[in-house]
């Protein structure tokens, strides 16, 4: 928790030009997409679908283990390409503008048990709208940590480190988990809703889909190498959730990132809104491949100012973004995985006890409140 | 079993090996040409006609089922990245040896695909393709005598026709800026050296645009002819009516290739109800065009009106036709052409 409020220097009418300023930059990269940007994401998309072709057949031999090893590491990279640059992006919209029916986000389905239906509400409407925000924006500890001080301490957090590794783990079940809205509607009323009901046996069908491929056909097709080929994809999908997860953690857990209070973003202004995303956003740093590895969420502030651009063009814009970071001096989080990593776990760790101190009222990342300045002027 | 069955079976035992996404999908990547793919076509050659046309060979995939003369076809092309779909004659016979058709092209002034076609595209790029379409096309009985009534690049789906079929007895029309400009010149001229075509060739720079009442001059027998027309819409409507006038419409068969655009609406907001998108619309502005701006994925065709490929279900509120600015009410079931629709107060389109 920062007791002082790293955004105070700014006055409203900064906040406001800096708003302008990041619709600039939104503005030239919306101008100037066009065909290398379209090459681009097809040349990933048939990279991954080849990429996966040939490891699932490399699987087929898995029971000779230089097979498996190589199988399942293809397999592994396919699945990450699947879920991060190609599926979460294209969800996002990223690449509707192209008017390819396959390539569209209300077309698209990925190697993943949450519908992308459902995960297209609750991450691109709730998280990045509501980034960061204590009680609005779900993907703050999944709902099931505290990862900041001003949430509530409960004697359940103490297992925290335990349920974010599990949740690691089984991270797509965890997201399909946290889409469905799972804790909340638990309660008996809610469960016996129709529109529950009705999102409960989507995710059934998917799971029940991706397991039959993953865990039953490929591993069939394989003959006298079942077991081998079912111990692969087991590995590739554990792979891929442990990525993922660790991903998504630097993304806004790290030390630094900020949180809001419900009400501060009580009539956000668009400038406010921006500060918010810059705020509560953390970076990767690293080569090339590591951000297309990530699915460029390595750029996740650049991600969080402007969800819909294209994701191969987050490296040009954050030199951009970063610039304005240091105009406005404001503090750019960003390390290499492993700091970050390691930070947010600190966190997890750290929060799963009590605060340590008693909780002084400190303002919070607040921005300035519209009605008072109303009345003021 | 039939072997039917035993195909589909085999196909959803496919689809769960592929799962999530479809055996078709990895076929595309090695032969998006073969039978039972979506329908695609690949450029093979583009060759000038003038300055500002050119006919573009395609390769279409093993799922094309041919045309009829005058017919024309959808293409999608991918123009700096964004997929347009335009609709064009073709131009080529329906008995081509090789498989292969053409579409001839003119660039507009600003027309984003039609530029594309004509001065940029690559040999070997794929495009998405339509069946072919239209009922501009010769009747089964051959007709004694023929008038082709042609001006620019309508002489395309003519073009389609007179490669097509011989008559005994066929008169053009055609006016054109200037010699350098009329699109498939030598053609016709071959064709009139050979007798198989009288031809008037009218050149608007120097002779003006054709007066309709010229025609007794210059084709005295039109009445008897069976004709077809197409070009701009000043010169078919006039067409029309002389044709009704001497009443011989039955004659006349036209093709438009841009709506006459007659009345501007009122404009509202316009929401996409499947995306959840809602935006403001002025009342001249094809909703076609207000959902594309707002990245709603639509669906279209020829944009003008005559494809009916960007028909959507109007949910709610109310619609005018650009062309006739006839309004159309939300009913169940009630589809628009968004391309030549634009909102006519506040509406809600399914999409
Ligand atoms: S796009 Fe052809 S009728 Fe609308």
């Amino acid at each position: 928790m920062t007791a002082i409020d790293p955004t105070a220097h700014l006055t409203a009418e900064q906040i406001e030009e800096l708003g302008r300023e990041l619709d600039a930059i939104r503005d030239e990269v919306i101008a100037g997409r066009g065909e290398k940007d379209a090459a681009y994401i097809r040349k990933v998309i048939s990279a991954q679908r080849k990429l996966e072709l040939v490891s699932r057949g490399v699987l087929l031999f898995s029971i000779f283990p230089p097979a498996w090893l190589i199988g399942t590491a293809g397999l592994s990279v396919a699945k990450i390409m699947d879920n991060m640059e190609i599926g979460h992006n294209i969800l996002h919209g990223q690449w509707d503008w192209m008017r390819d029916p396959k390539i569209h986000s209300t077309t698209w389905d990925w190697d993943h048990v949450s519908p992308a239906e459902q995960w297209k509400h609750s991450h691109n409407e709730l998280h990045h709208t509501y980034t960061n925000v204590i009680g609005k924006d779900n993907d703050l500890g999944y709902g099931i940590m505290r990862v900041d001080e001003d949430q509530k301490w409960h004697p359940f957090h103490l297992g925290q480190p335990l349920w974010n590794f599990i949740n690691a783990c089984f991270f797509e079940y965890g997201i399909a988990a946290y889409d469905l809205e799972l804790g909340k509607n638990l309660s008996k009323r809610r469960r016996k809703s129709p529109e529950f009901r009705a999102r409960a046996r989507a995710v059934g069908r998917k799971i029940r889909k991706q397991v039959l491929k993953d865990y039953v056909i490929h591993p069939l097709l394989s003959g006298p190498s079942f077991p081998t080929t079912l111990a692969a994809t087991f590995t590739a999908n554990l792979v891929r959730n442990l990525w993922t997860h660790s991903v998504i953690m630097c993304g806004h857990f790290p030390e630094g990132v900020q949180v809001f209070e419900r009400r501060s973003i009580r009539g956000e202004t668009r400038g406010q809104w921006y500060l918010r995303q810059m705020m509560g956003s953390a970076n990767i740093s690293g080569s090339k491949a590591m951000h297309f590895m990530t699915g460029n969420l390595s750029h996740q502030i650049e991600h969080h100012l402007f969800p819909d651009l294209p994701s191969n063009r987050y490296a040009e814009v954050a030199v951009k973004v970063r610039a304005l970071f240091e105009k406005y001096e404001l503090d750019y989080v960003t390390g290499p995985l492993p700091k970050q990593v390691f930070s947010a776990w600190h966190k997890v760790f750290r929060l799963s006890l009590p605060n340590k101190k008693p909780k002084v009222k400190t303002p919070k990342v607040k921005t300035p409140d519209r009605e008072q300045e109303l009345v003021a002027a | 079993m039939t072997s039917a069955a035993l195909r589909s079976r085999a196909w959803k035992m496919l689809e769960m090996v592929t799962t999530p996404l479809l055996p078709s999908d990895y076929l595309d990547l090695v032969s998006p040409l073969r039978a039972g793919a979506d329908l695609r076509g690949r450029i093979e050659a583009v060759h000038p006609e003038t300055s500002d046309a050119a006919t573009i060979v395609i390769r279409p995939g093993r799922g094309w089922r041919g045309h009829t003369a005058g017919q024309y076809v959808r293409i999608g092309v991918d123009v700096d990245g964004v997929r347009l779909w335009r609709a064009y004659s073709v131009t080529s016979p329906t008995n081509r040896q090789d498989g292969r058709i053409t579409v001839t092209v003119k660039a507009i002034p600003d027309g984003k695909v039609s530029n594309h076609l004509v001065r940029r595209v690559k040999p070997g790029t794929l495009i998405q393709l339509d069946q072919a379409t239209g009922d501009f096309v010769l009747p089964e009985a051959k007709p004694a005598k023929v008038l082709y009534l042609t001006a620019g690049s309508g002489i395309t789906p003519v073009m389609g026709m007179l490669r097509d079929i011989e008559f005994d007895d066929v008169v053009m029309v055609h006016s054109a800026p200037q010699p350098q400009d009329v699109i498939f010149r030598d053609d016709l001229h071959a064709l009139v050296a050979d007798k198989k075509l009288r031809l008037t060739e009218l050149h608007t720079d120097t002779d003006g645009m054709l007066d309709i009442a010229r025609l007794d001059e210059l084709v005295p027998d039109w009445t008897e002819r069976e004709t077809w027309a197409c070009g701009p819409a000043g010169m078919l409507d006039a067409a029309e009516k002389h044709w009704s006038e001497h009443g011989v419409q039955e004659r006349l068969h036209t093709e438009r290739f841009r709506p006459s655009i007659v009345v501007a609406g009122d404009g509202g907001e316009v929401t996409f109800s499947t995306t959840g998108k809602t935006v403001d619309a002025d009342g001249a502005t094809p909703l076609l065009d207000v959902g594309e701006e707002a990245g709603v994925l639509m669906p279209s065709g020829c944009r003008m009106g005559i494809c009916f490929g960007c028909v959507t279900p109007l949910k709610a509120g109310a619609v005018r036709d650009l062309r006739t600015g006839e309004i159309t009410e939300a009913e169940p079931g009630v589809l628009i052409q968004t391309c030549v629709s634009a909102a006519a107060g506040p509406c809600d389109i399914e999409r």
